[in-house]
Parts: C-alpha cells; sequence; structure tokens
C-alpha cells in the first residue's frame, strides 16, 4: 500500500487555485466557492494552511456576499445556500467569522424556511434535505439556530426517512449517501439522532462497502472516494463505522491518487479533482490515517475549528 | 471528475479545451452583464440558452430565466394572449430539456422545469414521456424518479398506478434498488390508506414476499431486493402498538428497602412519550407518590426513550413503616403514552408488589465508612443455596405478565409466514451459501423466537433457536470478513437473550461478592458477564434489578442500554474497547452509581470520537447553557481537552474509580476529577485523603 503524497497533494491544491483558464476551471466557475472550501480545508486537515494568504481569501468571500446576506458561488452569481454554507466555513478556518454581520447572513438563511420546516436553496423554492442540512449547520457556527423553528425542521427530515433507514431529498426519495450525511448532520447537531433506526441505517450504510474496499452511495453503483466522506461521516455520527472494513478503504483511496501530480480521483486511474482530493483527504482523517488533522463528521471542519467556535478558547 | 481516464492531455486536446475554454468564457461574461443590467431581450436570452445548453449547471442562469419569464409574462400584450404565454413556456421546456439531454444528473435544469410546470400554463401529457427516455439510459437516475413523484402528483395518478409502473420496471430487471424503494413507499401508502385492493395487509404482504423472493433467489448477491425484504419482515412482526415489558420492581414482589427512596422503572417495547402522573397512575400509602416525576432514561433531551424512571419516596421517621404495604402502578387508562410513530399505549393494565421500608443506618460521612471494591475473582463466590431464600432478587427476574391482556401479536398468519420463510430460507442455503441467506435466516430465526412469549404454545421452549442463530453469526464473520463486526455486534446481543432467556441460564452468572468482612457491599449478587467476547449490551429488560455488574475483558465500545439499568451500584467496564469518556454517557442516569472500574481502555486513544453527537453537549445543542466549569478548573487546563469528562462526571457521586490504563490521565487531570467528584475515596487503587 502506498503513503498519502502530502507533498503533491498540497502544491496540486494550490496550482489549481492559480489555473483559471482552462476548460475545467471555467466549467466550474459558478462553484468556486464549494472549491475554495473543498481546497482550504484540504489543506488545513494536511497542516498547511498558512501556505495561504488569509487577506486575500477573505476579501475574496466578502465579495461574493449578496445584499440579502447570502453568498453566490463566485463574485457576481447569484447567492444560495450551497454557497453560503461553504463561505461561513472558509471564514471559520481561518477564524474570521467576526467580519461577518452574522445577523444579516443569518436572517437570509432564516428566510429560506418553509412551513412544513423544509428549507429552499435560494428564492426560487428547490426544497431539498440538503438546504435543511445547510441551514442548520450554518446558523449553529454562527450562534443562530433560534432563528429558525428547530422542532419543524428536524419534523420535514424526519418525514424524508426511509424504509432502509436512510434519507432522500424530499419525501418519497429513495436513500442516497450523501442525503443521509446531510439528514444525519442535521438531526446530530439538533440533538435528534434518536429520530434514527442506527442498526437499520448502519446496515445500509456499511453494506455500501465493495469487494475493492471503496465504498458506492447506493445499492449496485460503483465505488467513489466521495463516498468515503458522506458514508463513513455518516457510521461516525451513528456510532458504527467499526462495520467496515477500515483497512481496505484506506487502501483503495491512496489507490485513487496521482502519484505523480498530485490529487486524488473517484476511482483508481480516473482524473483528479479538488472535490475528490477534499474528500479522500477528509475519509483518511475519519479514518484516523496517521499525520492527519482530525475532522469533525457533523459540521465537516476540522475538529480544533469546531471547538474553538463552541467551546471558546 | 467522476469517471473520466486520468491521462495527459495531447497538445491537440490542449488546444481545443482552451478553444472550448474560451467559447465558454465569453458566453459566461456576456451572460453575466445581461443579468446584472436585467436585460431580458430575445438576444440576451438566447445567450443564457447556449450557456446552458453547454454548462446546465450555471445555476445563476436558470434564475435570470426564470427573471425573465416572469418579466415577460408581465408585459401588457403577451400576458394576455395565450399563444405568447405558451411561446415563452415552451421555450423554457425546449432549454430544461436540451440541458437535461446534456447532464440529465442537473439539479437545475430539473428543477426549472418543475418551476415552469407548476405555473400551469401547459399540459403535462408529454412529461411521463420524456420521463419513461430518461428511465430508459438510467433507470436508477434519482432526479428522474423524483420528478416521477413530482409529475405523478400533479397529473392525480393514483398510488396503485404508480405501483404497477415499479411492478413493470422490476419484471424487467429486478437489479433496480430504486424501484423497489418507490414500491415501498407507495406500498405504505396504499396499505396505511387500507385502499381498495390493498386490504387485508396479509394477503397483500403475502404476494410481496413472492415478488421479493424472484429477485433474491435469482441473485442472491443483488443487494436490489435485501432491504425490501427486511422491510417486509418487519411489516410481518411489528406490534404496532408500543407495549410495557418490563419494570422494577416487578409484578408480585416483595421488597425490602432500606433508603427513604427508591427507583420505579418502567421498560417499554419501543420508545416512547408522554409518561407522566396523569399517564400513569401509582397507589401507595403516601400522598407523596401521587404527582410522581418521571424521567425519560435517554441520552438527548428528547422527551422520549424506552426506559423511564420515577422515585417513590417513603418518608422513613414513620415507625409502622416497617410492615410491608402494597403499591399499584396503572396504566393505559387514559391516552397520553405514545410511540414515535404516533402509536399510543392502549393496553390497560397494572401491576402490584409490596415494599417493607427497614430503618436507615445514619451514616455521618459516607466517606468514612466505605470498603474499597475489589473485582478480583477469589471474591466471587457461587452459593446456590443462598439464591434460593427469600432476598432473591433474579425472582424479580420474571417479565411482565402481559400477554393476557395485550393483543395476540404471534397470530396464525405471522407465525405460518416466518416458518414459510425459513424453511424457503434454508432451502436456499442447502444450495448455494450465500451471507444473505444466512444472514436473512438468523433474522427470520430471531423474529420466530421473539413472537414465542405471547403465544402460549406448550413446547415453545424447545423452539428456541439461540444456538442456531450464534452459529449462524460465527459463520458470517468468516464468510464476510469485511463487515465481521456488524456480526459480533449481532451475535453478542443474542448472547446476551440467551444468557437472559432464564432463570437457569442467569444463575450460571451470578455470584455473591463477599470483599472483606464488615463491608457494608457484603454479600451483594454480582452479574460476572466478564470475558464473553461481548461488543455490545442487549437483553436490559431483564437484568433492571442488578445492583452489582461485572462487564469487564470484553470487546464493548459502547454501553448504550444501561441507563436503565438504575440500581446498578458498582460496574465493571474494565478491558474494553471504550474510545472515549462521551461512550459513558449513559452512566450519567445512573444516580445510585457508586464504584466504576473503566482501567484499560481505549479512552483517549482516538482522534475520532464516535460517541460525539450520541452524548449530551454544546455540539448538539443539548447541554452547555448550564455549565460552570469555572467552578471545576484547574490553572492550564483547557476546556475543550476535558469537557466530555466534566459533562459525565460532574453529576455522579462515585466513591471509587479505577481510571489506569487510558491514554488521558495526567496530573492536572486527576486533579480535575477530584474538584468534579468531590465524594471520591479510591482512585486506581489508592485512597485519598
Amino acid at each position: 500500500m502506498g503513503e498519502l503524497e502530502v507533498e503533491k497533494h498540497v502544491k496540486y491544491i494550490l496550482l489549481v487555485e492559480k489555473r483559471k483558464d482552462d476548460f475545467e476551471s471555467v466549467v466550474m466557475e459558478h462553484l468556486r466557492m464549494n472549491g475554495a472550501y473543498w481546497g482550504l480545508t484540504t489543506l488545513d486537515l494536511l497542516g498547511k494552511l498558512e501556505t495561504v494568504d488569509t487577506e486575500e481569501v477573505v476579501s475574496w468571500v466578502m465579495k461574493c456576499q449578496h445584499e440579502s446576506g447570502g453568498f453566490g458561488g463566485n463574485v457576481g452569481h447569484d447567492p444560495h445556500l450551497l454557497y453560503t454554507l461553504s463561505s461561513v466555513q472558509v471564514l471559520a478556518l481561518f477564524d474570521k467569522i467576526n467580519v461577518l454581520d452574522t445577523d444579516r447572513v443569518s436572517n437570509y438563511i432564516a428566510g429560506l424556511q418553509n412551513d412544513d420546516g423544509s428549507f429552499s436553496g435560494d428564492m426560487w423554492g428547490e426544497v431539498d434535505t440538503r438546504f435543511s442540512y445547510i441551514a442548520i449547520c450554518c446558523l449553529s457556527l454562527l450562534h443562530h439556530l433560534d432563528k429558525i423553528n428547530v422542532e419543524k425542521a428536524v419534523k420535514y427530515i424526519v418525514s424524508c426517512k426511509n424504509l432502509d433507514g436512510g434519507f432522500g431529498c424530499t419525501p418519497g426519495g429513495e436513500s442516497h449517501a450523501g442525503q443521509v450525511f446531510c439528514c444525519v448532520g442535521a438531526l446530530s447537531i439538533t440533538g435528534s439522532l434518536h429520530h434514527i433506526d442506527k442498526d437499520l441505517l448502519g446496515w445500509w450504510l456499511c453494506e455500501r462497502q465493495v469487494k475493492s474496499g471503496g465504498l458506492n452511495g447506493r445499492p449496485e453503483k460503483l465505488p467513489d472516494v466521495c463516498y468515503s466522506w458522506w458514508v463513513l461521516s455518516s457510521l461516525i455520527m451513528i456510532d458504527r463505522v467499526h462495520w467496515i472494513d477500515k483497512e481496505k478503504l484506506v487502501k483503495f483511496i491512496l489507490d485513487c491518487q496521482d502519484k505523480e501530480n498530485g490529487g486524488i480521483s473517484d476511482r483508481p486511474d480516473d482524473a483528479v479533482d479538488v472535490y475528490h482530493t477534499y474528500f479522500g483527504v477528509a475519509g483518511l482523517s475519519l479514518l484516523e490515517y496517521p499525520g492527519l488533522k482530525a475532522i469533525d463528521p457533523a459540521y465537516a471542519l476540522p475538529v480544533d475549528v469546531v471547538n474553538r467556535i463552541f467551546f471558546g478558547r | 471528475m467522476h469517471g473520466r481516464p486520468r491521462k495527459a492531455p495531447t497538445p491537440e486536446e490542449e488546444n481545443a479545451s482552451s478553444l472550448k475554454a474560451t467559447k465558454l468564457r465569453s458566453l459566461q461574461s456576456q451572460f453575466l452583464q445581461n443579468h446584472h443590467s436585467k436585460n431580458y431581450t430575445k438576444e440576451a436570452l438566447e445567450i443564457s440558452a447556449k450557456l446552458l445548453e453547454s454548462n446546465p449547471e450555471f445555476y445563476t442562469a436558470w434564475n435570470y430565466r426564470k427573471l425573465a419569464v416572469e418579466h415577460n409574462l408581465k408585459q401588457s400584450e403577451t400576458g394576455t394572449d395565450p399563444d405568447s404565454i405558451e411561446s415563452i413556456i415552451d421555450e423554457e421546456l425546449r432549454v430544461a430539456e436540451s440541458a437535461l439531454r446534456r447532464n440529465f444528473k442537473s439539479y437545475g435544469a430539473w428543477y426549472h422545469r418543475k418551476w415552469v410546470l407548476r405555473k400551469g400554463h401547459t399540459s403535462t401529457d408529454r412529461e411521463l414521456q420524456l420521463l419513461e427516455a430518461f428511465q430508459k439510459r438510467d433507470a436508477r437516475n434519482f432526479h428522474a424518479w423524483n420528478y416521477r413523484r413530482f409529475i405523478a402528483a400533479l397529473m392525480d395518478r393514483s398510488d396503485a398506478e404508480e405501483l404497477l409502473y415499479t411492478t413493470d420496471m422490476i419484471n424487467k430487471n429486478f437489479s433496480n434498488y430504486s424501484a423497489w424503494h418507490n414500491r415501498s413507499v407507495l406500498l405504505s401508502h396504499l396499505l396505511e390508506k387500507r385502499a381498495q385492493g390493498f386490504f387485508p395487509k396479509e394477503k397483500v404482504l403475502t404476494d410481496e414476499y413472492d415478488l421479493v423472493h424472484q429477485a433474491l433467489f435469482t441473485d442472491p448477491d443483488d443487494q436490489s431486493g435485501w432491504f425490501y425484504h427486511l422491510w417486509l419482515l418487519d411489516q410481518t412482526v411489528k406490534v404496532e402498538t408500543p407495549l410495557l415489558i418490563s419494570s422494577w420492581p416487578a409484578n408480585g414482589v416483595d421488597l425490602n428497602v432500606s433508603s427513604d427512596s427508591f427507583p420505579l422503572i418502567l421498560y417499554f417495547s419501543e420508545a416512547v412519550e408522554g409518561v407522566n402522573s396523569s399517564t400513569i397512575s401509582v397507589e401507595s400509602a403516601w400522598d407523596a407518590n401521587k404527582d410522581l416525576f418521571w424521567r425519560p432514561l435517554s441520552a438527548n433531551n428528547s422527551g422520549s426513550a424506552q426506559a423511564w424512571v420515577a422515585h417513590l419516596d417513603f418518608p422513613n421517621e414513620k415507625p409502622e413503616s416497617l410492615k410491608s404495604f402494597p403499591v399499584k402502578v396503572s396504566l393505559g387508562h387514559s391516552q397520553g403514552i405514545v410511540s414515535s410513530n404516533g402509536f399510543h399505549y392502549a393496553h390497560p393494565s397494572c401491576f402490584e408488589f409490596t415494599v417493607c421500608v427497614r430503618p436507615q443506618n445514619k451514616e455521618h460521612d459516607p466517606r468514612q465508612s466505605i470498603e474499597m471494591i475489589s473485582w478480583r475473582d477469589e471474591n466471587f463466590h457461587v452459593n446456590e443455596t443462598h439464591f434460593q431464600v427469600s432476598s432473591d432478587p433474579i425472582k424479580y427476574f420474571d417479565q411482565l405478565k402481559i400477554d393476557e391482556n395485550s393483543e395476540p401479536t404471534g397470530s396464525k398468519w405471522h407465525l405460518k409466514t416466518i416458518a414459510n420463510e425459513i424453511a424457503l430460507f434454508r432451502e436456499l442455503l442447502s444450495e448455494i451459501n450465500c451471507k444473505i441467506g444466512k444472514l436473512t435466516l438468523a433474522r427470520l430465526l430471531t423474529a420466530h423466537d421473539a413472537m414465542m412469549p405471547y403465544t402460549k404454545s406448550p413446547d415453545a421452549y424447545e423452539m428456541i433457536h439461540f444456538e442456531e442463530v450464534l452459529e449462524l453469526y460465527s459463520n458470517l464473520m468468516k464468510l464476510d470478513p469485511a463487515h465481521s463486526r456488524y456480526y459480533k455486534d449481532e451475535y453478542s446481543l443474542v448472547l446476551f437473550q440467551q444468557v437472559a432467556s432464564s432463570r437457569e441460564s442467569l444463575l450460571k452468572h451470578c455470584f455473591l461478592y463477599g470483599g472483606s468482612t464488615g463491608s457494608s457491599i457484603n454479600n451483594y449478587i454480582c452479574l460476572r458477564l466478564n470475558n464473553l467476547s461481548l461488543s455490545r449490551i442487549g437483553s436490559v429488560q431483564k437484568l433492571l434489578w442488578v445492583q452489582m455488574l461485572d462487564l469487564s475483558h470484553n470487546e464493548l465500545q459502547s454501553i448504550e442500554g444501561l441507563e436503565a439499568m438504575q440500581l446498578l451500584s458498582c460496574l465493571n467496564l474494565s478491558n474494553n474497547k471504550l474510545g472515549s469518556f462521551t461512550a459513558l454517557e449513559p452512566l450519567r442516569l445512573l444516580k445510585s452509581l457508586k464504584v466504576l472500574d473503566i482501567s484499560y481502555n481505549e479512552i483517549g486513544a482516538h482522534s475520532v470520537d464516535t460517541r460525539r453527537y450520541l452524548c449530551s453537549s454544546p455540539l448538539s445543542h443539548t447541554a452547555g447553557s448550564d455549565w460552570n466549569f469555572d467552578e471545576f478548573a484547574v490553572s492550564g487546563v483547557k476546556v475543550t481537552n476535558y469537557w466530555e469528562a466534566f459533562s459525565i462526571f460532574k453529576g455522579l457521586n462515585l466513591t471509587q474509580l479505577d481510571i489506569v490504563g487510558n491514554a488521558i490521565p495526567d496530573e492536572k487531570f486527576k486533579l480535575f476529577l477530584f474538584r468534579l467528584l468531590p465524594s471520591l475515596k479510591w482512585l486506581d487503587g489508592e485512597e485519598l485523603h
């Protein structure tokens, strides 16, 4: 089994950030805020966040804020919950949440809660449990969870629970590991994990591990490094992570590295990207791979960052 | 990138890519300009359409098109002309469709289509056709399935019609988890509504078993049918209304107590809420027990739990309290106890016991008169004669007799169905050695056994399958090593069931503790479940009477369940796999716990805490607002390092603690512990002064 190519991954991430003119970068331009979160969190987990100019990042993040209080995926793009969470998480990494008018951001998020407790992603009304997680996670990081009706938010999430113990996008939607993470994360942050049948969901989740050691996101699908995060963090939050073979998963993730140029891909020998690089490294952190900072399974931020926010200094 | 091979691009590819990038960049910047200047002309709209057709994920462009639709519909001319409205709407559907052809996983494109259709200016007829085309390309696309549910609702298609669609999809290819999933959703609705053709439930479930057998037996390794079968099994055996399955004290017990207060525990078949003095009536000689305060025994503040406790108070100044008197507990006479699925406790029942209060020995300082408990083997004695006498606590082990009042849960159909399934899976296993066959058989046998206590079959006893189920799980650990610890956990639960299944089997694990003479704890009965490689705790409802418990030398990483054992006063958890203080959360609820051994575990040895969100803390907004950490702070100690220990120990009154052999204790931590636990007399075998 190879080792984690820390230096090469750091180099890769810093390079992606600079490369703005190739086709991939242009296609991804609208979600640069997510990219910033993936890249910077990876750097922090690898212990290399100090290579980044804090002021430059913070001022760019703030340029993406819309007058509504929400953040867009890039300068000039519309605000959406997806990028609002990433913005807050990036600021949290640098201990810079204080540059925000947290009331304004929180009001934007709280304003997107619907009567049934669900959340829309933006003013156009698409509803999804991903947005429930984002709203709850973000408000909790800003210490403003009291701005929404938590009880209703939890009730809506529970209404998306399925026969297999997992969760879908909306009531009746099929369980999907990414969606399971969102719902388990939101229930964790609101102290509502008792709504989950941990054994049933745990079995469904642990059966996501396929022969190669990798994890898939739904039954009878191919494995993908990103599920190392979605499935693992969910298993950890419900204390069932011992139900999978961790060593085989570590090997699978390491096999997805580009050992020459850095970066991690979805499966061995596929093209790398910053999204899978983050999920690979975060997955290894959840697997207690030596030398990595620990990451919190619910807030998706390094444990020291989360502890700083909730326990002070 | 998802599914794209990793290779360095050729110079030609690089050129092509940079050309594409330039084109796309120019589209994107033109678009953003139009968006910011609110330009909704035909030309401007054309640019956004081109952009979305090449990059459907560019969400701001979808927003822009929605703004444009609203803007253009408002224009005085077009707003009233049906043809113009139609052409605006049709154009949106066209753009969404071609974006979906480019990327049918695009959230933005699917949602745009929904948004347009919700406007109601257009027919939905084409939608099902379009969906068929997409579902043919990928029968598992969850966007398409979600959209299908949306359209079905919009078109008022019945659940029965949609169920037929899932039958078709499954018949075409049974390996379609999405179709099985949708089937379970639709069928749940139909069964709940008792829709025509879907009643009685038994008949429907029988047909469903037949359908899923085809999938399972064609390819047992294909997971598509696994979860559906488990769901059917659950539908078959599940008792919808919650039941009271155990209590402390149990029915008919004569209890001697020496303190002026003791716990009354109710243990239900599932987590319930609404246990309070109006839903539970307690009749005793003292008024004080009329308005009892009931507390849910669960880690969170949910107000819901499987076990509930209240404390009965007996003023001990009354000399006549030496004679015993009756207590009667009744429940189910009024509604209010509800399960998480919304079912009410519906079996009016009661149980009675008698209590004899003995005068207390007035202890001056509890720390003065306490002996150290030693868990060494030589202190535990087998003394069977002792267990025959009247103070025998094991007789309290008898379960509550609830079957007389409740509906029969193991009706003929249920038992027959389970027996039939057992036979089928035995047959499958005789042909092919597969893990799902073994696992399902183990689950079926367990379900079968669980139904037995409710039936009055005289040979019920011979039909208990513990040994066979344990064998199946041992087998599975070897057959499927990646999931071995899942099977190990299941194995442990069955082992607990077996130990607690009868008085005889329990007695094998009961010992008399006899430490140094004169100890107040002498002659405790200790339940010793050490060295059994248990990885998890179960059957707690049968162990509510236990005061001294030895679980040392097992593989426990969680002690979930112990919170119901309210009488526990001495607990040995040494030499297990507890990975953090947060794993001790259940102990916070054990107010009578005095002696605790957690030595030689893995506390502090892991960077990942798997109990972090299963315990109360500021991270989950379940604790912390009243934490006064400063009071116990030791200089140089950070809150973030010790909050877990603080949260667990601050409410306990331990007199003895063994903590050596973990990856935490330094001198500062010990100082911190002393402040937190002022009653502590022994730490790691040393007496404190």
